[in-house]
């Protein structure tokens, strides 16, 4: 099984994902962002999806989990880069992801939550 | 002279292989000459209907195939048709299976229900004790 790697940048994870994402992934991604947020006192998480090309109830739904998980935890969740396609796709298969704090880019993410954005100084 | 990518029946014992299904869907339906939005709805609906299969059917299999229309529109005749099965305990009761937020698990009911509006033609056959099966078909526009 891939495991997601996590990186750290200033007080924000950075949740980059670059693989086909199986159900076992995605749990293991929940536990270990939450081992993280409470090791380092992150404020922030990004998860960026730019490279993401199907998202299905299993996955929307750990985007909600991560999100309220890290709200639980002080730290603020924002999703970027979601494709047209997968937007379009999402809304008709039924889930509506509402509290789920989203961004066109990771830059805009970043700066949504304050952060340094990475390569741009 | 390009080479089509070649359906198949793929087993569905693992979350890996869900992953499988998804990928060959993908590659066909691109292939077909599937519009990216149409290509990421029947690859959506494969996801859910394969998870279902390993979930509540206890593994199963899925043919995906590239389907013609018997009498073509110019342009437009191409299609992705999937399969799957299982021998798993089957649905008691279709109408409440395929109704929107029912989970016997712990799932937001959302699967089979979102699954059909993703995709053009869905059938579901399904009988206690015996198992299940879906075929689901996506035409190009
Ligand atoms: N292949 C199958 N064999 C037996 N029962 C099934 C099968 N597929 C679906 N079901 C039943 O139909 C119910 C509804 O399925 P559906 O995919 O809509 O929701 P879910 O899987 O429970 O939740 P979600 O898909 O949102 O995670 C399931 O909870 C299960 O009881
Ligand atoms: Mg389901």
């Amino acid at each position: 099984m891939d495991r997601v790697p996590i990186l750290k940048i200033g007080s924000v994870l950075l949740v980059s994902i670059q693989v086909d994402l199986q159900d076992q992934t995605v749990l293991a991604l929940q536990e270990d962002l939450a081992d993280r947020i409470v090791r380092t006192g992150a404020r922030g998480v990004v998860i960026d999806i730019t490279a993401v090309d199907i998202v299905d109830s299993f996955i929307g739904r750990m985007f909600a989990t991560i999100a309220s998980m890290s709200k639980l935890m002080d730290a603020e969740t924002v999703v970027v880069g979601m494709r047209p396609a997968v937007a379009i796709t999402l809304v008709e298969l039924g889930l509506s992801l509402g509290g789920v704090r989203t961004a066109l880019d990771l830059e805009k993410g970043m700066r949504l939550l304050g952060a340094p954005v990475p390569g741009v100084s | 002279m390009s080479r089509e990518p070649a359906g198949g029946e793929l087993p569905i014992a693992s979350h890996d292989d869900v992953v499988r299904v998804r990928q060959l869907a993908r590659s066909l339906a691109a292939a077909a000459g599937m519009s990216l939005v149409d290509q990421t709805k029947i690859v959506t609906a494969a996801s859910e209907l394969a998870r279902n299969t390993l979930v509540y059917g206890g593994g199963g299999t899925a043919r995906v195939e590239r389907v013609e229309r018997p009498s073509p529109r110019a342009g437009a005749r191409a299609g992705v048709r999937i399969v799957f099965s299982d021998d798993g305990p089957g649905i008691p009761d279709v109408d409440q299976a395929l109704a929107e937020g029912w989970t016997s698990g712990g799932g937001l009911g959302l699967g089979l229900p979102g699954a059909r509006r993703l995709v053009d033609e869905f059938d579901l056959d399904t009988e206690p004790g015996r198992g299940t099966t879906v075929t689901v078909t996506k035409w190009c526009r």
